[in-house]
């Protein structure tokens, strides 16, 4: 049922929303009961996420066969890309509110902590004999002595794969739009590759912190601020390698035209975006 | 499934599938303007306990930890369940037909925005009765304290997030409607302030709500996880909460306040019959108040230790908000200059907005004065202040807005008289609630403090009396919507004389689907 694009489409109601509050509220119902100490926690968590995922894939599936059935006109679609762009931005500020307190911690928490400022008697009666260092887990040292992870090893070379990956989808891309469907599905899947590569390294250097290093999420204000945002950053990438991995099979089934693939360029995008979050997780995390 | 049919003719589905599944941005909207409603009552009841428990110093109703746990919940279920909800229900009733689009741009998106608040607020009510009670650290949820919350700490963590997220969808939703489903010749200059200022305040939300949900997330870790984002011992600091806290919070507030602009600037006019005077520059004054609004945020902190540069610039920044605020003001009073004026019950609470917004307006000025906020800081002279700006400026923006939109809403008239007698009890009993906690909060009285030495007794026995009165005057409100829901009078497609704009080219009722095809702007 094609639409004229001079006529509006509303699509028909959906039981989808309700079933994804549903399974949202199993999930936080079941973690905030664990986090309580309860032995039904992670039974309730689990049957949320079974419930969160149940929606994911079946609305996907209906707004993938409206539109593989021709029912989206270009306003539609329009919105869509809109949707999806305002989307990231929101994504962005998240991240925005972890780096903003690796900033201050940096720049403001740590040198006070340390007599700078007008904060000499803090140091001198609070917390005398700590020197402003980073990085550092505070003058208390909390869990205890820990290494970091250089910049120059394994970091560099994700930064790396990610930027490579980066390329390759937008080779993908191209080959999209100018209809050579081999080169589109085969540096596709390269781009996913690599996004696991990367994700299997950061596991690595995880398990390497906590069993070599001692740099854990307890390793006072460095641990906290490392761990949340690589891990946070480390969630997306596997999110958005995931979404490759869907669209590519949507490719081998011969969805998108090359003027018509939203989904494709809206995945893209959010590549993209971490791919930008990385770099600057390298540059203030890693390197600086 | 893609070959049924879908609602773009005037079907209407019946029944509870039509609520639960539904598309339509009138049912959405009506869902999140009852809901705001049922909650406003909700965080109304816990406001009348505190004041119950004021009305006379010593302890005499509750104890001092259920005390706290009021005063947080009140606050949170009022800005995330009352007010917001219900500008983002105005929003969907009224932007589509006010841009002449059939319905929101993303319509199934929107059903989920609305149908995670009712999740949200259980998982937050729920926590009174779990072990600890409900959160007592007050709504600003600052550590070290709030992370001394019971069982309930997880639960309004993940409520906060719950909220954020349908914040973000719903605004991600409007912004993409104004963008992109604007009827043809609908220039964004042409578009009813009511729209313009939704924009931005849609704009902030996208910006701050997913801080909040970072703020809040590293309350959790520092709680469970060990994290030491907020402690010093590990090289941390509480002071940074306040931070990010309130890079959210005071565009929030701007969030709270924005739209009923908008809604000042379409009554007003219609009830002068006279176009808004000044329309650009209450785009731009609008436009530089949302950006204001996200470098003046530690105005809250000052008594939290800053360096004396910090201090003059978030003073000094602050006070620049006066100046677009004051053109707002200017132009409405402007707008009514020579105007034809009548006082329906929508033009009332307009005026008594402008006026008593204004002595909101003005008491924030004097907190932004550094050393003066030293004193006042954490006093009721904050709380008489927000309540100005937040009661008889959000609240009854928002009461004005329904009474000027329900006749297009349910097709009648609701009952004028009640409407006038709503209007003036709760404007007399809203002064004579909060005007005398301004003299409390110079006189020294502390907030959240359930009880208070004798010298502070009068005028909180007055202040209570206003509260149980002007709490009892709103019951009017939902005797003026039934009214207008059973309807006698019968509405015209304009049902006030002197209003403009595309949703009175509709008949009234408004039919389910607002545009099928784009109509002609000139
Ligand atoms: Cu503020």
């Amino acid at each position: 049922m094609a639409h004229a694009d001079n006529s509006y489409y509303i699509p028909h109601g959906s039981h989808w929303p309700l079933t994804g509050s549903i399974g949202l509220f199993g999930i936080m119902i079941g973690a905030s009961i664990w986090l309580n100490g309860s032995g039904i926690g992670p039974l309730v968590l689990s049957i949320g996420f079974a419930v969160l995922l149940f929606m994911i894939f079946g609305w996907f599936r209906l707004v993938i066969n409206e539109s593989e059935g021709g029912q989206y006109n270009s306003e539609v679609d329009t919105s869509f890309r809109m949707g999806m762009g305002w989307f990231i931005f929101s994504e962005v500020m998240f991240f925005a509110a972890f780096f903003g307190a690796l900033f201050y911690a940096r720049g403001i928490a740590v040198p006070w902590l340390g007599g700078d400022s007008n904060n000499f008697f803090t140091n001198e009666l609070l917390w005398n004999n700590f020197t402003a260092t980073w990085p550092t887990n505070g003058p208390d040292d909390l869990g205890g002595k820990f290494e970091t992870l250089g910049p120059w090893g394994i970091p560099a070379l994700n930064t790396a794969i990610l930027l490579t990956s980066g390329i390759t989808l937008t080779i993908a891309h191209h080959a999209l739009q100018k209809g050579s469907r081999g080169i589109l599905s085969m540096f596709l899947a390269a781009t996913f590759i690599l996004g696991f590569i990367f994700m299997g390294f950061q596991a690595y250097e995880y398990i390497h912190a906590y069993q070599e290093l001692n740099l854990t999420m307890e390793s006072g204000i460095y641990g906290s601020t490392f761990f949340l945002l690589t891990g946070f950053h480390g969630l997306h990438v596997t999110i958005g390698a995931t979404m490759l991995v869907v669209i590519w099979l949507r490719c081998l089934r011969g969805h998108f035209k090359p003027d018509h693939h939203f989904a494709f360029e809206a995945v893209a995008w959010y590549w993209h975006f971490v791919d930008v979050v990385w770099l600057f997780l390298f540059i203030f995390v890693y390197w600086l | 499934m893609s070959d049924s049919t879908h609602d773009d003719h005037d079907t209407k589905p019946t029944g509870l599938k039509r609520w639960l599944f539904t598309t339509n941005h009138k049912d959405i909207g009506t869902l999140y303007l009852v809901t705001s409603l049922i909650m406003f009552f909700v965080g109304g009841s816990m406001a009348m306990m505190i004041r119950l428990e004021l009305f006379q110093p010593g302890l005499q109703f509750i104890d001092p930890q259920f005390f706290n746990s009021l005063v947080t919940v009140h606050a949170l279920v009022m800005v995330f369940g009352a007010v917001m909800p219900a500008f983002v229900g105005l929003a969907n009733w009224m932007i589509p037909m006010m841009i002449g689009a059939p319905d929101m741009a993303l319509p199934r998106l929107n059903n989920w925005s609305f149908w995670l608040l009712p999740f949200a607020f259980t998982l937050l009510i729920l926590t009174f009765f779990l072990p600890g009670g409900a959160p007592a650290g007050g709504w600003t949820l600052y550590p070290p304290l709030v992370l001394q919350t019971g069982d309930s700490f997880p639960f309004l963590v993940f409520a906060v997030h719950l909220l954020g997220a349908s914040s973000i969808m719903g605004a991600i939703n409007i912004i993409v409607t104004i963008m992109n489903m604007r009827a043809p010749g609908m220039t964004l200059m042409k578009m009813p302030m009511f729209v313009w200022t939704w924009l931005i305040t849609a704009y902030l939300l996208i910006a701050v709500m997913p801080v909040l949900a970072g703020a809040v997330t590293m309350l959790l870790t520092d709680r469970f996880f060990g994290t030491s984002f907020f402690n010093a011992a590990g090289g941390g600091d509480p002071v940074l909460f306040q931070h990010v806290f309130w890079f959210f919070g005071h565009p929030e507030v701007y969030i709270m306040i924005l739209p009923s602009f908008g809604v000042i600037s379409q009554i007003v006019p219609a009830f002068s019959r006279k176009p808004l005077f000044g329309f650009s520059s209450m785009v731009y004054a609008t436009a530089s108040i949302a950006f204001l609004s996200f470098i003046v945020w530690a105005h809250h902190m000052f008594t939290t230790g800053m360096p004396i540069a910090g201090q003059l610039y978030f003073m000094l920044g602050t006070m620049l908000i006066a100046i677009p605020t004051g053109v707002k003001i200017f132009n409405w009073l402007a707008t009514m200059w020579k105007g034809e004026l009548t006082f329906e019950t929508p033009m009332l609470f307009a005026i008594g907005f402008i006026l008593m917004f204004a002595i909101g307006g003005f008491s924030g000025l004097m907190m932004a004065i550094v050393p003066v906020d030293y004193q006042y800081h954490d006093t009721y002279f904050i709380v008489a202040h927000f309540h100005y700006t937040l009661v008889p400026g959000s609240v009854f923006a928002l009461m004005g807005a329904a009474y000027y939109w329900l006749p297009k809403w349910t097709g009648y008239y609701y009952n004028e008289k009640i409407g006038q007698w709503h209007f003036w009890t709760s404007a007399v009993f809203v002064n004579v609630l909060f005007f005398p906690q301004h003299f409390l909060g110079l006189a020294g009285m502390p907030r959240r403090i359930p009880d208070y030495p004798t010298q502070f007794a009068d005028f909180n026995m007055v202040s209570s009396i206003g509260g149980f009165l002007f709490g009892a005057s709103q019951l009017l409100f939902v005797w003026a919507v039934i009214s207008s829901v059973k309807g006698k009078q019968k509405a015209p497609a304009k049902a006030w004389e002197g209003a403009e704009g595309l949703e009175w080219t509709l008949p009234s009722p408004a039919p389910y689907h607002s545009f099928n095809t784009p109509p002609k702007v000139d």
